[in-house]
């Protein structure tokens, strides 16, 4: 029989049906990996690589979980009645400093521990873009306990529903004492939280109006928080029951309702789609797409897992003109090149110096609007930074630093930072690659210092 | 091809450089320096004669005699104690009511339209001082147009051809061993690492890390930035414009604490940078200006803080400089919205650096003529 165009296309189609079937390639598989977890182990790369693309979607989306396994040090959950800090001698004080800094650090920590060790990197990775996104800080919040909360009700939201996860958080102790929720009331409610909520969690800039920010700060009034053990607690008496409007409507609102009203705008299905593609596709959202998949998002009820489907397997994502375009946070690259190089470590805290130092320090985002991402996270300070961490990390010779000279390092610090130093110093000594079969010190070496390492 | 590339060479192609000029212009220093998060200018330079004002604030009013006086109506807070001796000596100039048209009362648009100097329904990509400096670059034998002196934001210098982030030079040298120029690809977060790799470079070619300063820091991150910045205004490698931060002056709530410390903080690291310019014979070629998103609301908050604001009060200090107040006080019979009109724009302060101090064009780095204040010294 001739060969005709019609057949030759019948084959065609057929051989990439078949190709399709038996699995998408390792190529793609890493991109896949890379993108939604931290690293792109070869083992995991193979058993991906036999998957077509919308298998290997829906399994890793379907095997994310909803909370950490490594168990929270005790002392992460203390917490004090801030009321009792009031009355404290100037000692008292000094030494509940000292352990907040204790407490934090163990905090973080633990954080940095679960990233390495989850089964579930997606799951980290998103609960780490909702940080990014509904914001709070040690800095000002200044309890572990409650930013340790904050964390867990990320994580339990991270894959599950936005609407849900707007509603839960913005209730949120940590973040009602971040945007000051917790000290607005009625009479003269504090803007704080109403504009960040149109502004950065749901909206976007330019979708409402300085009137709508003083109207919808009414309705917050009212959450707060319970002192003696640090929960969510309703004050009736300091909340504004009037009329209030926003965004065109008008009735008594109080905050869950002004919340559903953002929810209900396209821009907030827009505006978080839009972010998420940053996080995943790439620097520079198609509106169209964007569009289309915020519609089949805001249609689902705000399933998150349906809009993640969408952007995973959009065209943009597997483009190659996608592949490699996004700059690895410092949390992509120390938790991938340790997970990836299966570097053993006894005492996460070089890590989490190591993190602030690149500018991520979890738990600390540099302002309500998160750590910027992308092209920032490259500075001259930062690229110097990672490199020298990865030289270090993967040096042929021992190269220790003797006790002398980490005697000297310790000198510079101030007194209350010395044994942190000291014990992160110890640590990092240990910090290193050990060659495995197949690859050697030289070559791990020649991979990571390329600066295509520093994208994914 | 990016924007930045693209000016970048179009503007090599078509400007003769003349480097002569450049070097004398650039010997010149401008440091920035912001007070993030938008600091509460009314309790900073404090309307003390105005009841208004104590209407306003009952709880976070500055007492009349609890204030600096500079004249009969304007006064410092009193942790700006530091910067009296410049008063007195006419190198610190009071502006007020810096401010812009339609002002935006977001952080984050609001400083963005401050470090790229666009209007309030513009969008710029680059910052003011990088279009500057591409219009008018920085010479050769520079280490580098612009440095953001710790923190890792670079704010105006964003996009500039030759900017770079710096904390400690001594180990910013010790680092860029490991920087290597490359050739550029065709991947654009591939090639913005790579332009930062030649950056690094360049920058470690011709700086040195061995200044010693015998002036005194105070021991804080502002104070060790300010240091930095020293250092580097004593280097031979000249740098033109450094950025250094103040964060921590989004005081919603307890303000008067948080303030007072931060002013203080602001006050002691000021005198000590004029100190230590003097001692390196430079602070007649410095010129000093603070800025911030935005000034505060003049009506206190129920928090003992105050909200977003718009026009401000900022300083400008050197060896050059003819102190004095300029702009407007503040004029609350007429806020809108509850806050503040403005009476000088931000741009004015721009271009009195760009024209008066370097002499070049502000025209082409702002997008427009605005007028320059008289507050240099011939």
């Amino acid at each position: 029989m001739p060969t005709t165009p019609a057949r030759l296309l019948a084959l065609l189609l057929a051989w990439a049906g078949a190709a399709q079937a038996a699995g998408m390639g390792a190529r793609d598989a890493r991109h896949l990996l890379l993108r939604t977890g931290f690293d792109a182990p070869p083992a995991e790369v193979r058993a991906t690589a036999r998957l077509s693309r919308a298998e290997a979607v829906e399994r890793i989306l379907a095997g994310a979980r909803s909370e950490a396994r490594t168990p929270v040090p005790p002392q992460v959950l203390a917490w004090t009645d801030p009321r009792d800090l009031r009355g404290m001698s100037p000692e008292a004080r000094k030494a509940f400093q000292q352990d907040l800094r204790a407490r934090s650090i163990a905090l973080k920590g633990w954080w940095v521990d679960e990233m390495v060790s989850t089964d579930s990197p997606l799951t980290e990775r998103m609960t780490l873009f909702w940080h990014n996104h509904f914001t709070s800080s040690l800095q000002k919040v200044r309890s572990p306990a409650l930013m340790y909360r904050q964390n867990v009700l990320l994580r339990k939201h991270a894959l599950g529903n936005f609407g849900e996860l707007l509603h839960a958080v913005s209730k949120d102790p940590a973040m009602l004492l971040y945007l000051d929720t917790a000290r607005s009331r009625s009479g003269q409610p504090n803007e704080n939280f109403a504009r960040e909520a149109m502004e950065l969690f749901t909206l976007g800039e330019g979708h409402y109006s300085e009137a709508d920010v003083k109207e919808a700060a009414r309705a917050y009034t009212g959450w707060s928080i319970d002192p003696a053990d640090g929960a969510f607690k309703w004050r009736p008496l300091l909340h504004d029951d009037g009329v209030k409007t926003v965004l065109g409507r008008s009735g008594e609102f109080d905050g869950d309702q002004v919340l559903g009203i953002l929810l209900a705008q396209p821009a907030t299905a827009e505006f978080i789609t839009a972010k998420l593609w940053r996080e995943f596709v790439s620097p520079r959202p198609d509106r169209d797409e964007v569009r289309r998949i915020a519609a089949r998002f805001r249609q689902s009820g705000y399933q998150i897992r349906v809009a993640l489907r969408e952007l995973l397997l959009s065209d943009a994502f597997w483009a190659s003109a996608n592949r490699d375009a996004l700059i690895k946070s410092p949390v992509d690259l120390v938790i991938g090149t340790v997970r990836r190089y299966g570097i053993r470590y006894s005492d996460p805290l070089p890590l989490v110096f190591v993190l602030r130092h690149f500018g991520q320090d979890l738990f600390s985002p540099p302002n309500v609007r998160g750590w910027p991402g992308g092209e920032d996270w490259i500075t001259s300070q930062t690229l110097l930074a990672r490199k020298q961490f990865l030289e270090r990390l993967f040096r042929a010779d021992e190269g220790r630093m003797t006790p002398a000279a980490m005697e000297r390092a310790v000198e510079r610090v101030p007194e209350d930072g010395k044994p942190y130093v000291r014990r992160m110093l110890q640590a990092a000594m240990d910090l290193r690659y050990l060659p495995r079969r197949g690859e050697s010190v030289q070559q791990a070496r020649a991979r990571v210092l390329d600066p295509a390492y520093q994208l994914k | 091809m990016r924007r930045r590339d693209f000016l970048a060479a179009s503007v090599a192609a078509l400007v003769v450089p003349r480097p002569a000029l450049a070097q004398a212009r650039y010997r010149r220093l401008l440091i920035l320096v912001e007070l993030k998060g938008g600091n509460d200018g009314l309790n900073t330079v404090v309307p003390y004669a105005d009841q208004d004002y104590y209407e306003l604030r009952p709880r976070l009013a500055l007492a009349r005699d609890a204030v600096l006086q500079l004249d009969a109506r304007a006064g410092l807070h009193p942790a700006l104690e530091p910067l009296m001796p410049m008063w007195r000596a006419g190198e610190l100039a009071v502006v007020q009511g810096v401010g812009y048209a339609d002002p935006n009362l977001s952080h984050f648009r609001s400083i963005e339209i401050w470090d790229t100097a666009s209007a309030s329904d513009q969008y710029l990509s680059s910052g003011w001082l990088a279009r500057a400096f591409v219009a008018d670059p920085a010479p050769p034998g520079f280490a580098a147009d612009g440095v953001a002196v710790g923190g890792n934001d670079m704010g105006p210098l964003a996009g500039a051809p030759r900017a770079i982030v710096l904390n400690d030079p001594d180990q910013f040298l010790r680092q860029a061993r490991l920087a290597r120029p490359e050739q550029r690809s065709g991947n654009a977060a591939l090639n913005h690492i790579l332009r930062v790799e030649a950056e690094i470079v360049q920058a470690a070619r011709r700086l040195s890390a061995d200044v010693p300063l015998r002036t005194e820091f105070p021991a804080n991150a502002f104070g060790s930035a300010l240091r930095t910045a020293a250092q580097l205004a004593a280097n031979r490698g000249g740098v033109a414009a450094m950025k250094v931060s103040l964060e921590g002056f989004d005081t919603h709530q307890d303000q008067a604490a948080r303030q007072q410390r931060l002013l203080a903080e602001l006050a002691a690291g000021l005198a000590a940078l004029k100190s230590a310019l003097v001692e390196i014979g430079r602070w007649d070629a410095t010129l000093l200006m603070t800025y911030a998103e935005f000034g505060r609301r003049p009506r206190a908050n129920d928090s003992q803080g105050t909200d977003h604001g718009t026009a401000n009060a900022h300083f400008v200090v050197g060896g050059r400089v003819r102190g004095g107040l300029y702009g407007a006080p503040p004029d609350f019979g007429a806020l809108d919205g509850g806050n503040l009109p403005y009476a000088v724009d931000f741009r004015s302060l721009y271009a009195t650096a760009l024209e008066r101090w370097w002499g070049i064009d502000a025209a082409r780095a702002l997008g427009g003529r605005f007028p320059t204040l008289e507050l240099l010294r011939a």
